[in-house]
C-alpha cells in the first residue's frame, strides 16, 4: 500500500512529464499484477473489442438497423452465415423485419454500456458525497442520510428500479417518454446503488476526521469541502474503485433486465436487453439467431467486467500480497 | 439484549413505515385513483361520491393512517385492472411464487455446498480452477438469459420439458400445489434451475471461503493427525462449522430470491406474484404495484430483522454495535 500511495501523493503536488508518468505505470504494482493474470488480461483485450466497435458501430455495421429506408423484407429472416442459406454481409443473420442482428447488436451494446457507465457516475457522484458529508459532518444530517439508505437497502434493487421507471414512464406525455427512457434508467439504476459507495467513503471518513492531519487543516481554516475531496476521499478510494467495476457490470445486467421487463429501452433504440425481449418472441419459431446472439453479447460484456473487477478486488487487497 | 430487540424491532417498524409510505405515495399521487376506478360513462356526481367514500378528501395525515392501518390488515384495495380483491389475487398467487423459490433455494444449497467443499478441498486442481471460472461465469449470466438458454435447449430443441405454466395443480385448502402432479413438478424444473443459477454461485463461494479458512484450524490438523479419513475430515467435521454462514445467506437471500423470481416468472410465464406485478406495471394497476412492494420489503425486512436479532442472541458483542450502525447487511 505504501509504495503505491506515496508516488501518488506526489503526483498531486508536482505533475511530472508524461513519459515518466508512464514508466511508473509500467513499475506499478497494479500493472504487473495485471500482467500475471491471464484471465484479467484477457478480459481487458474482451472489453476493449466489445466497447470500440460498439463506440464507432456507425462506421463499421453494413447497415443502420434503424434507418427504416435501409431495410428490405426479402433479406428477412436469414440464418448466419454458416447456415446453409446465409448470406453476405449477413454474418449473424436477419431478423423479421431483414435487420442485420450484428449492426443491432453492436448499436444496442452502445446503449449498454453508456446507461450502465453512466448510472454507476451518477451513483458515485450522489454517494461519495452524501457520504462524505454524512461521515465529516455526523449529527442529524447524517441520520437522515443513513436512515434512507437503510430504507432503499430494505427493498429489493430490481423493485426499487421497475417502481422508478414504471413511475417515470407512465407519469410522462406520450412524446417525451421515449426520448426520456435512457435517463430514466440511469436514476432507476443510480437510485438504489449510491448506498453502497456513501457507507463505504461514510465510515472511512468517520476515522480520518478525527486524525490530526485533518484537525491540522482545520486549524488552518481550510474549507470543510476541501479537506473532505483532497484529504478524506482519497484514503477509501480504492474500495471505491472495486466496488464501481462490480457495479458497472451490475448496472449492465439491470439495465438489460429491466428492457428484458418491458420498462426500458423502447424496441425503436433498443439495448441488448430489448434485442432479447424482441426475439424472445420467436424463440418457438426455429429463429433461434435472433435471441442468442445478443444474449451471448450480453454475457460476454458482464463477464468481462466481473472478471477484472475479481482481479482488481485480489490485487488491490493489502491482505493479499 | 432487551434494548437491543426494541431498537431493532422500532429500526425494522421505522423502515416499514417508510416504505408504506412511498407505497401510499405512488397510490395516491401517482393518477387519479377516482379517475382509474371509474368508467367512461360516470357523472360528476357519481365521481364526487366515490371520492367521498374513498376518503380522499380527508387531509394527508389521515389518508396515510388509514392506509397503514387497512395495509395491515391485508387490505389493498381493489385491482384497477380486474376489479378484484388486491390481497385475494396476491394470495392466489403466492404458492406459485413459494414453491418455486424454495426448490431453487434447495437447488442452490444441494449444488452449491458440494461444489464450495470441493473447490475449498482441491483448492489448486484443474478442477477447483474451472469451478470458480463457472462460478464468475454464473454471476455473468443474467437470470432471463439462462432461462431463454434453457427453454431453447430443453423445451425447442429436444422438447423434454415444458417452457411455460405450472402444470396441473391440486387445491390444499387454499393452497394450491404443482409438487403433487407430475406435470406440475416437470413445469417447475426449469423456471427453478434457471432462478437458482446465482444462489448456487453465491453459496459456492461463500462455502469455499469458510472451508479454506476452517481447513488451517487446529482441530482439522489434529483430525487429520489422528488418521480420520480425509472425507470424514472435510465433510462431517469442517463443513459442519461453515454452516451457520450459508443458512445466514440462505436465509438473507430468500427476500432477493423473492423479488428475482420476477424476472423468472416473467420468462415462464409463471403464474406467480412477479408476474402479477410485471403486468400491475405494464396497466399501471396501482394498488397491486403498491401491495407487492408492502409484501416484499415486509418479508425482506422481517428476514433480515431475524437475522440480526439471532446474531446477537449468539454473539453478545454484536448487541451495541448493530443497533447504531442500523442493521448494516445489505
Amino acid at each position: 500500500m505504501a509504495e503505491t500511495a506515496a508516488p501518488m501523493t506526489q503526483a498531486r503536488t508536482d505533475p511530472q512529464p508524461k513519459a515518466s508518468r508512464l514508466r511508473r505505470m509500467r513499475d506499478s504494482d497494479l500493472w504487473h499484477s495485471f500482467k500475471s493474470h491471464p484471465s484479467a488480461v484477457f478480459a481487458a483485450v474482451l472489453l476493449a473489442i466489445v466497447a470500440i466497435t460498439a463506440l464507432l458501430a456507425p462506421l463499421i455495421t453494413p447497415q443502420n438497423p434503424y434507418d427504416l429506408a435501409a431495410l428490405e423484407l426479402w433479406n428477412a429472416e436469414i440464418p448466419p452465415i454458416w447456415a446453409a442459406e446465409g448470406q453476405w454481409p449477413y454474418v449473424l443473420g436477419t431478423d423479421t423485419q431483414g435487420r442485420d442482428i450484428l449492426s443491432a447488436i453492436l448499436y444496442g451494446s452502445r446503449i449498454s454500456l453508456i446507461i450502465g457507465f453512466a448510472s454507476v457516475m451518477v451513483a458515485l457522484g450522489v454517494g461519495l458525497t452524501l457520504g462524505l458529508i454524512s461521515g465529516y459532518f455526523g449529527g442529524w444530517i447524517d441520520n437522515v442520510i443513513m436512515r434512507i439508505g437503510d430504507v432503499l437497502l430494505s427493498m429489493p434493487f430490481i423493485l426499487i428500479a421497475i417502481l422508478i421507471t414504471a413511475i417515470a414512464t407512465a407519469s410522462l406525455p406520450t412524446g417525451l417518454k421515449d426520448a426520456l427512457a435512457a435517463p430514466i434508467l440511469i436514476v432507476a439504476i443510480a437510485v438504489p446503488s449510491w448506498v453502497q459507495y456513501a457507507r463505504t467513503v461514510r465510515a472511512s471518513a468517520m476515522v480520518e476526521r478525527k486524525k490530526e492531519y485533518v484537525q491540522a487543516a482545520r486549524l488552518i481554516r481550510v474549507k470543510s469541502w476541501r479537506i473532505m475531496l483532497y484529504h478524506i476521499l482519497p484514503n477509501c478510494l480504492t474500495p471505491i474503485m472495486v466496488a464501481a467495476t462490480l457495479n458497472f457490470g451490475l448496472a449492465i445486467l439491470s439495465e438489460a433486465t429491466l428492457s428484458f421487463l418491458g420498462v426500458g429501452m423502447p424496441p425503436d433504440q433498443p439495448s441488448l436487453g430489448t434485442l432479447i425481449r424482441i426475439g424472445n418472441q420467436y424463440l418457438f419459431s426455429g429463429l433461434w439467431w435472433i435471441v442468442v446472439f445478443p444474449a451471448v453479447q450480453l454475457c460476454l460484456i458482464v463477464l468481462s467486467v466481473n472478471m477484472i473487477g475479481d482481479w482488481l478486488r485480489d490485487a488491490l487487497n493489502p491482505k493479499l500480497r | 439484549m432487551l434494548a437491543f430487540l426494541i431498537k431493532r424491532t422500532a429500526n425494522a417498524a421505522f423502515v416499514m413505515l417508510a416504505v408504506a409510505l412511498l407505497a401510499f405515495l405512488i397510490f395516491r399521487f401517482f393518477g387519479d385513483p377516482v379517475e382509474m376506478m371509474v368508467n367512461e360513462q360516470a357523472t360528476q356526481q357519481d365521481r364526487a361520491e366515490l371520492r367521498e367514500r374513498l376518503g380522499l378528501n380527508d387531509g394527508f395525515v389521515t389518508q396515510y393512517t388509514r392506509f397503514v392501518t387497512n395495509a395491515v390488515q391485508g387490505e389493498f384495495g381493489i385491482s384497477y385492472r380486474n376489479q378484484q380483491d388486491v390481497m385475494v389475487l396476491i394470495k392466489e398467487r403466492f404458492p406459485a411464487t413459494f414453491e418455486l423459490v424454495l426448490v431453487a433455494t434447495i437447488i442452490s444449497l444441494v449444488v452449491g455446498i458440494p461444489l464450495g467443499v470441493i473447490t475449498a478441498v482441491h483448492r489448486d486442481s484443474r478442477l477447483a480452477d474451472a469451478l470458480q471460472l463457472g462460478s464468475i461465469v454464473g454471476v455473468s449470466l443474467p437470470s432471463f438469459v439462462v432461462g431463454i438458454l434453457l427453454i431453447l435447449a430443453f423445451s425447442v430443441t429436444l422438447g423434454w420439458l415444458p417452457a411455460f405454466g405450472r402444470g396441473v395443480t391440486v387445491d390444499i385448502g387454499w393452497w394450491s400445489t404443482g409438487l403433487l402432479t407430475p406435470s406440475g413438478r416437470a413445469a417447475l424444473v426449469l423456471p427453478a434451475v434457471s432462478l437458482s443459477t446465482f444462489q448456487i454461485t453465491l453459496v459456492m463461494r461463500l462455502v469455499r471461503a469458510e472451508m479454506l479458512e476452517t481447513l488451517r484450524t487446529d482441530y482439522v490438523k489434529f483430525a487429520r493427525a489422528r488418521g480420520v479419513p480425509a472425507g470424514r475430515v472435510h465433510w462431517r467435521h469442517a463443513l459442519r462449522n461453515c454452516l451457520m454462514p450459508v443458512i445466514t445467506l440462505t436465509g438473507m437471500q430468500i427476500g432477493n430470491l423473492i423479488a428475482f423470481a420476477l424476472v423468472t416468472e416473467t420468462v415462464f410465464q409463471w403464474p406467480g406474484m412477479g408476474l402479477l406485478f410485471i403486468q400491475a406495471v405494464t396497466f399501471v394497476d396501482i394498488p397491486v404495484m403498491a401491495a407487492y412492494l408492502m409484501l416484499v420489503s415486509l418479508i425482506f425486512v422481517v428476514l433480515n430483522t431475524l437475522v440480526d436479532i439471532t446474531y446477537a442472541w449468539v454473539d453478545p458483542r454484536l448487541r451495541d454495535d448493530t443497533a447504531r450502525a442500523g442493521g448494516s447487511n445489505g
